[in-house]
């Protein structure tokens, strides 16, 4: 009785089949559709707000002159300022007060880090050396490791076998950075002094090595699923033409996948590059320019980490080391950018074979 | 002959490298493991977990730290898991595949996923503290100092912040693992596009933000850089209690033992064991999380 269809008042019409307005519908896709652009505003206020307390030491160059750490003050709203930095400051003469800013600039090709003494020095060649050293050790050991404990699992091991290594490289993933720190501080300091008997306990070799089981995950992970993502007739053709299971992965499989390595291999190096606590307990933390891989570094980011809790607001201490930060950013950044335009377009065009 | 020879004795040499190679990863995960289980299980117990440190983090228990890591990572899912559901049901229902706002928002979340935590650390000190927060002092408090300065709340925020993409790849994923045809079977039966995802696609999801939450939670437990000068304290004798307070936190707890204490040998055990409880608790997170995942791809199979 009171189905619709044989009610005489129910008639399809152009107008009851169009969709109609609602208000939650509508609600809904806009909100939905804003919270999305959410990520995009959290880089874009990183760039911002990282980028911004970088300014005064590019700021004050030219008018710097008595009244300039009042008003800085002001501009930051500093209330926990040391007192005796803020005298310093206040009484110290013009031309005194004038230098330390275009100082601070030139000094920041300089080759010393003496961020706190009477003369302040940020020169940051120490620091970039000391990171550039630390990646460059951490990196040698985890990217050959990784690939081919990827081209393991992926081309020669037996499925049983396959479902431990996976799981297990991807909970070495999930440890604590602090935990990997430890472990350097603690266990693998002592043990890599007792084998080579080097002076520094804390050095760029601990720590680059373990740098490098934060990193082999990454790659790990990256590399086994660009090996497992070659089509499988390529493997079943180069077998079928008699090469070995091994030529078929070194030379086929390998090749084809390798645009998918190429992506691994700077992820995994800009996750050294950014890592701070393994490299604020297992380095030495000491600013030196050296290329010999024994003696104690200091990375960008450990700077920050160990010296942004005891700087002054607004002081340009404070600066540079957001100023670092900034690097840090712009950095990882372009290595992102570089493992996602350059490479992932590569790897698609290569397996539809445009 | 020979060729065939050397060619095989090469394969096996090949073979052998990569399995080596493979073995040597999970023999450093294993050694690793076990040497602080045993640095740690002689002061490990259950008055460990729920004292107060004493003698000046000389001896006692972690409380503190465990129950400001609870904290810590509870205010931060508040945030991180809604928004982060949010991004994954606009990235999967309603944008295209091939639209740029789409394809830049998944960039974003890709960029977030890699920028150094210690970076987000710097952005909670610049945007959270010195920016919101001395904001919110001036208009709420007229200059009284009480949200411009490291606290809890700020903390959370910017572990959320690197937690976000956590959320909403776990989140996509379960959601594409819910089949086509539950959601044609509700439209077609009447149903609007936002009743269809709020009836069928977030209760078919609902695994997967656990699993999204959970693993968020093993990542924030964990990560110590961004809560370095955002909030986390050395010492505290009485637990957060509101929003403003700073805390303890597990991590950060183990750094400070480890390079800033005055005796980093007496405390050695004290250290392992809280390095311990921090593994055991990241591992079984993420254990959890492994579990029910493989279920939702089995059920997506």
């Amino acid at each position: 009785m009171d189905n619709p269809i044989e009610n005489k008042d129910f008639v399809f019409t152009s107008e009851s089949l169009r969709k109609k307005f609602r208000l939650s519908e509508f609600l809904s896709e806009k909100i939905i559709t804003g919270v999305a652009f959410l990520s995009i505003t959290i880089i874009i206020l990183i760039f911002f707000f990282v980028f911004r307390e970088t300014l005064p030491i590019f700021g004050q160059t030219k008018e710097a002159h008595k009244y300039e750490s009042v008003v800085k003050q002001e501009q930051y709203g500093v209330i926990t300022r040391d007192t005796i930095i803020s005298e310093n400051q206040t009484t110290t003469e013009e031309s005194i007060t004038q230098e330390p800013d275009k100082a601070t600039i030139k000094s920041l090709t300089g080759k010393e880090w003496l961020p706190v003494s009477d003369r302040p020095r940020y020169g940051l060649i120490p620091l970039l050396v000391g990171t550039l050293k630390i990646t460059l050790i951490a990196i040698l050991f985890a990217a050959p490791v990784a690939i081919l404990a990827a081209l393991f699992s992926a081309s020669f091991a037996p499925s049983f076998l396959r479902e431990i290594i996976k799981p297990a490289i991807e909970m070495l993933a999930g440890f604590p950075s602090v935990v990997i720190g430890f472990f350097a501080l603690m266990v693998m300091a002592s043990f890599f002094q007792n084998i080579f008997g080097y002076d520094t306990r804390l050095n760029a070799f601990v720590g680059g090595v373990a740098m490098a089981l934060a990193a082999i995950p990454i790659i790990f992970t990256i590399t086994e699923d660009a090996l497992t993502a070659v089509p499988h007739s390529y493997k079943e053709a180069s077998l079928a033409l008699g090469a070995s299971r091994w030529q078929t992965a070194v030379f086929v499989t390998l090749p084809a996948a390798t645009p998918g390595i190429f992506a691994a291999v700077p992820l995994g190096i800009g996750r050294i590059f950014g890592e701070t606590m393994i490299a604020l307990m297992a380095t030495g933390n000491a600013a030196m320019i050296s290329i010999n891989p024994f003696e104690s570094v200091r990375t960008l980011a450990a700077t920050i980490g160990a010296e942004m809790a005891e700087v002054v607001f607004g002081d340009t201490h404070y600066s540079v080391l957001f100023l670092i930060g900034s690097l840090l950013f712009v950095f990882t950044f372009g290595l992102n950018a570089l493992a996602e335009f350059y490479v992932k377009g590569r790897l698609v065009k290569r397996f539809q074979g445009k | 002959m020979m060729m065939k020879r050397i060619n095989k004795i090469t394969g096996t040499l090949f073979i052998s490298t990569t399995a080596i190679s493979a073995f040597f990863i999970i023999a450093v995960i294993i050694i690793l493991v076990i040497i602080i289980i045993i640095g740690g299980k002689d002061s490990f117990s259950w008055e460990f977990l729920t004292s107060f440190p004493t003698d000046g983090m000389m001896k006692g228990g972690i409380f503190p730290a465990i129950y400001g890591t609870a904290l810590l990572v509870l205010i931060m899912s508040v945030a991180a898991v809604p928004f982060g559901t949010i991004t994954a049901i606009y990235l999967t229902e309603y944008a295209s595949e091939k639209s740029i706002l789409a394809q830049t928002i998944r960039f974003a979340v890709r960029t977030l996923a890699t920028v150094p935590s210690i970076i987000f650390g710097l952005f909670g000190l610049g945007f959270f503290i010195k920016f919101v927060g001395v904001q919110m002092d001036s208009v709420l408090l007229g200059g009284q100092l009480k949200w411009g300065q490291p606290n809890i709340l700020w903390a959370s925020l910017t572990m959320a912040l690197l937690t976000l993409p956590v959320v909403i790849v776990s989140v996509e994923e379960a959601i594409r693992a819910v089949p086509r045809e539950m959601r044609e079977a509700s439209l077609a039966l009447g149903a609007t596009k936002w009743e269809t995802i709020r009836r069928i696609v977030l209760p078919g999801s609902r695994s997967g933000i656990m699993t999204g939450t959970i693993l968020a939670v093993s990542r924030g437990a964990g990560e110590v850089a961004p809560i370095l000068f955002t909030g986390a304290a050395y010492y505290l004798a009485t637990l957060p209690v509101s929003l403003s307070d700073q805390f303890m936190n597990l991590g950060y707890h183990i750094y400070i033992m480890a390079t800033q204490s005055s005796n980093v040998d007496l405390t050695l055990p004290i250290q392992f064991a809280t390095t311990l409880v921090l593994l055991m608790l990241t591992f079984i997170l993420n254990l959890t999380a492994v579990i029910i995942r493989s279920h939702i791809r089995r059920k997506a199979k």
